[in-house]
Order: C-alpha cells, then structure tokens, then sequence
C-alpha cells in the first residue's frame, strides 16, 4: 500500500505584495501605509479602501496585537493537515491596526483566548516564510 | 417609496430527491423549469428571460439558452455565490418593470452529493498568487473555519452561546420532520438520527470547526428547482395565486480594516428591502434565511432588523421560530440547509418555500402568512461575501 504525502500549500508571491514576503525572509513584518490618507493596510490590494489612493508606502510594523477571533478545525479537509488535527486559525488584530490571519503556535488550543496579546514567528519553509503567532509573556 | 406590484413569483418546483446518482446537474434544471412552468400554466416558448449563475454542465448564459432552446430578450448571469437566485429574482423584477422581458425563468441544479464534493471546505490546490489565497491555503483556513471565527468573535463580543444558537437547528428540524422531502433527504445521506432534535442534542453532537458543531452545519446535497417570475398581467392569469416581488436589496461585504465581522451584508442590503417594500422586519410571518451553519442565520437576523445586534442568542432560543409559536416569524419552514435541502448555492430554495407559504403548501404552513423575506447570504460570512434580500408578498 503506498500513501500519499501531500505538501501543505504554500503561498505564492507575485506582483505588488513581493516585498512583504521578502521582508518576511528576514523576519520583518512589512505593512502598507496609504500616502493619501495615512491608513494602514495589509497588502491585499493595491488600492487603499478608505480613500481609493494608489500611492503607498512600506513601512515594518511591531509584529505585535492581539487575537480578534479564533477558530479549531477538527474534521480534516486538506491531507496536508491530518497530522495538526485539531489545529486552530485566527484572525490577530495587529498593534497598527490592521487583521492578519494566521496560526498560533506553541499553544494548546483550550488555552486560545480572543484578546490574547501574540507576537508574529516568520517559519521559513524551503523557499518561503510565512507569518505565525505566538502569545507574548 | 410606495409599493409596486409588478411582478410576481407564479411557479416553483423544488427537484424532490438529495441524492441522485446518475442524474446530471443539467438534468435537475431542465426537469424543474418544465414543473415550475407547469405549475405556473405557462410554456418553455413563454419564457422571455433567463438567470443563470453558472451551474450545470452547459456552462451558463452562453450556452443555456442553446441547450433549452429557447430565444430569450434577457440573459442575466450574475454569479454571487448562495445569493445568487435573490439577486436574480431582483433584476428578474427590475426587468420586467422596464419590459424587457415578461417571463423570467431562475433555475438550479447540482450534484454536489454524489460526486462527494465538499462545498467550500479548502481545495487541494496550490493557492493562486493573490493575497486572500496565499493567506488561507498555508494555514488550512476552511469556509467552516471562517464560519467558525465569526461565531467565536459574535460570542466574545455579546455573550452568545451554543445553547441558545442550537435553537435555530431545533426549529428547523422540527419543520424538516414534517417535510416529507426532507425526511427523505436526511435518510438517503445517512444523518445520524431522523428525528426531532434537542438543544443537548446539538451541544453533544461532534464539534466540526470549534465552536462550530455539526447539528449547526449544513447538509450536502444533490438537488436544484426552478422559479418562474412573470409580470403582474401573465401573473394574473396563471394557475396558482401570484406571490408578489415587493422589495429587494443587493450588498457586498468584505474585511476592511478593523472590520467588524459581526456584521454580515445584510445589514445593507436588508434596510433597501425593506423600505422599498413600505414594511417593517416586525411585519414578517415568514423568515427564509440562509442557513450554512447556525451562525449565518444569527447574524442576518440581527443585520435584517429582527433583533438588534447582539441580541439574537435570546431571540432564537429554545425553537422560538418553530412555525407554531406565536409572535415571532417562522424560520426556514422547509427544514432549511441544516436538514432538506443544500446543494451549495441555497438561495433559490428560500424563494420556493417562501413561495409555498404565501400561497398555503408548506408542510408546516403558518396560518394566515402574508409577508416573507428570502435573504441569501453568498461566499464567506466573515470574509468577502454578497448578500441579497427578497421581500415577498401574498396575493
């Protein structure tokens, strides 16, 4: 009997959001600022949604916030994550403002709490970083 | 704005099986308008207008009306997700005010079910080079998942809880036990228990996406149907009762900044609805919402006006909104996706039953029921989504 291993997806860079996944390579946190209106956002678009601005700027934020909601997936869908099973997903409230969602590590997942304080943990894979959390002490 | 009768619901026909293996998508649609013209007393070569979202294997607007071999004057393909059947029947209306078209056909067909696909629960594919993908896929985010942090944050921030959104799958499948169809369909996909259920039931049955249990989780379905909207002259002259069109809202929500995912796109498309229809949410007998999970319906209810915000865990309590207590709108009489009926795009089933209400065919029919609302809720309830709402009227 053969099994099948199945990578977990990876994110896939392109276009105008490249320099958060390279700064994310290095452990830093980038966030959008509208040079229009001053709003902070992550890197979902290219337009600001408050002011409809093109013009950005980049800047490196805390990497700090808190849990905004969480959830624990428990049925598997994906088989990438059989083995995290139960696994939890958030949404943190970034100190600047703006939600990231994401994973909380090094955590049992009882103990999540919306309004924990977390702090972002950059996991490099082969070719890629991606943003976690942690909770802070 | 005062109330216009311009168009009106004269047939509907919901495909009777959940589980249909060998049937194809295309098979579903053409069967349910054949029956919901039927029903209305109308013929194909009446049908002037086609609404699509997409579904099926003939691929939408520009080869259904091919394939039905008909030549409509209007083809609407909006796709917006579940809501997109609410949205349809808006512009259906619209249309019809302008006389561009005087017959107007919505149908639905799906094989969900048989062909094991798990609505929305996260692809085995790669994520595409966007933002939204490249910050779900990663983490194994789900649609129930997303489902699930709504209801987390909508108890944080109100104090809801479990218990008191297990009211919702309890009205719903003591109105599915009393549809026959729906019975059927819980039988052929095997749920755990055909039966009336508790608010115990619901808490100790297995949690599927913390807080998320699965009696707060739709079914998935094979099935589809068919409606038929006509002006208020053909409407006149049909076979049953006309159901009047009186006001609809469309809306988008998506994450903004310190967005509230409390609040879902019904709290704008909802208050257009309504004061179009010249009624208040007070009025309402009948209240088809789009029930995914538990937590969908929750949080429409408040954004329609049933309930402030924050308030619907006590509002929909211990079954309050079963069919056959006083006082409060009835909620998904047909049994709802939690238990008749969700091939994945459910809003066109929300039409038929508030349809089949106002003309006096539930089977768990409110005496006297005069006014329903349809709100169909499409894509993700604390991400981007679509919301649209269909007040409707009887004769």
């Amino acid at each position: 009997m053969t099994e099948e291993i199945v990578d977990k997806p990876l994110p896939s860079p392109s276009g105008f959001a490249e320099p958060f996944w390279e700064a994310g390579a290095e452990g830093r946190l980038l966030l959008i600022r509208c040079k229009s209106c001053n709003e902070s956002r992550v890197p979902s678009s290219e337009v600001c949604p408050n002011c409809l601005s093109v013009d950005f700027e980049w800047y490196e934020a805390s990497g700090l916030g808190v849990i905004y909601t969480y959830g624990v997936m428990h049925r598997l869908y994906h088989p990438a994550f059989e083995q995290d099973l139960p696994y939890n997903l958030v949404v943190v409230e970034l100190q600047e403002g703006p939600h990231l969602p994401g994973n909380i590590i090094g955590i049992e997942n009882d103990a999540l709490r919306v309004g924990m304080p977390v702090q972002v943990v950059w996991q490099k894979y082969s070719d890629i970083s991606i943003p976690r959390f942690q909770a802070t002490t | 704005m005062a109330q216009e009768r311009t168009a009106a619901i004269v047939g509907v026909y919901e495909y009777p099986l959940r589980v249909a293996p060998g049937i194809s998508a295309m098979e579903v649609k053409i069967e349910s308008i054949a029956q919901a013209l039927a029903d209305a007393g109308l013929e194909w070569s009446d049908v002037d207008g086609l609404y699509d979202a997409g579904d099926g294997e003939a691929g939408g607007g520009l080869q259904l009306a091919a394939y039905l071999g008909i030549n409509p004057t209007v083809i609407d393909t909006t796709q917006v997700g579940g809501s997109s059947y609410e949205f349809h029947a808006a512009h259906a209306v619209r249309d019809i005010a302008a006389g561009k078209c005087k017959v107007a056909v919505l149908s639905y067909g799906s094989t969900s079910a048989s062909n094991r696909v798990a609505i929305g629960t996260g692809g085995r594919v790669s994520p595409a080079p966007n933002w939204q993908q490249n910050m779900e896929s990663p983490y194994g985010s789900t649609l129930i998942s997303n489902y699930a942090m709504v209801k987390q944050r909508h108890m944080h921030e109100y104090g809801t809880t479990t218990e008191q959104l297990a009211g919702i799958s309890v009205a719903t499948r003591k109105h599915a036990m009393r549809n026959p169809e729906a019975v059927k369909a819980m039988t052929d996909l095997q749920f755990v228990g055909v039966r009336e259920i508790t608010v115990e039931d619901v808490l100790e049955s297995r949690i599927v996406a913390d807080p998320l249990h699965l009696l707060e989780c739709c079914m998935i379905s094979d099935g589809g149907g068919a409606v038929v909207i006509a002006s208020a002259e053909i409407a006149r002259n049909c076979k049953k009762p006309p159901v009047w069109i009186i006001g609809s809202g469309e809306a988008t929500k998506y994450l903004e900044n310190n967005g509230d995912i409390t609040t879902s796109a019904a709290a704008q498309s909802g208050p257009i609805a309504f004061q179009e229809a010249g009624i208040n949410p007070s009025e309402i007998d009948i209240a088809m919402i789009y029930d995914s999970f538990s937590i969908t319906v929750a949080v429409c209810l408040e954004d329609l006006g049933f309930c402030a915000k924050g308030e619907v865990g006590d509002y929909v309590a211990n079954g309050r909104l079963a069919f056959d207590v006083k006082g409060t709108p009835a909620l998904n009489t047909d049994g709802g996706g939690l238990s008749s009926n969700h091939p994945g795009m459910r809003g066109i089933f929300l039409l038929f039953e508030a349809a089949r209400q106002l003309r006096g065919e539930s089977t768990s029919q409110v005496e006297g029921a005069k006014l329903a609302v349809a709100h169909g809720n499409g894509g993700l309830l604390g991400g981007t989504h679509t919301g649209g709402t269909i007040i409707l009227a009887k004769d």
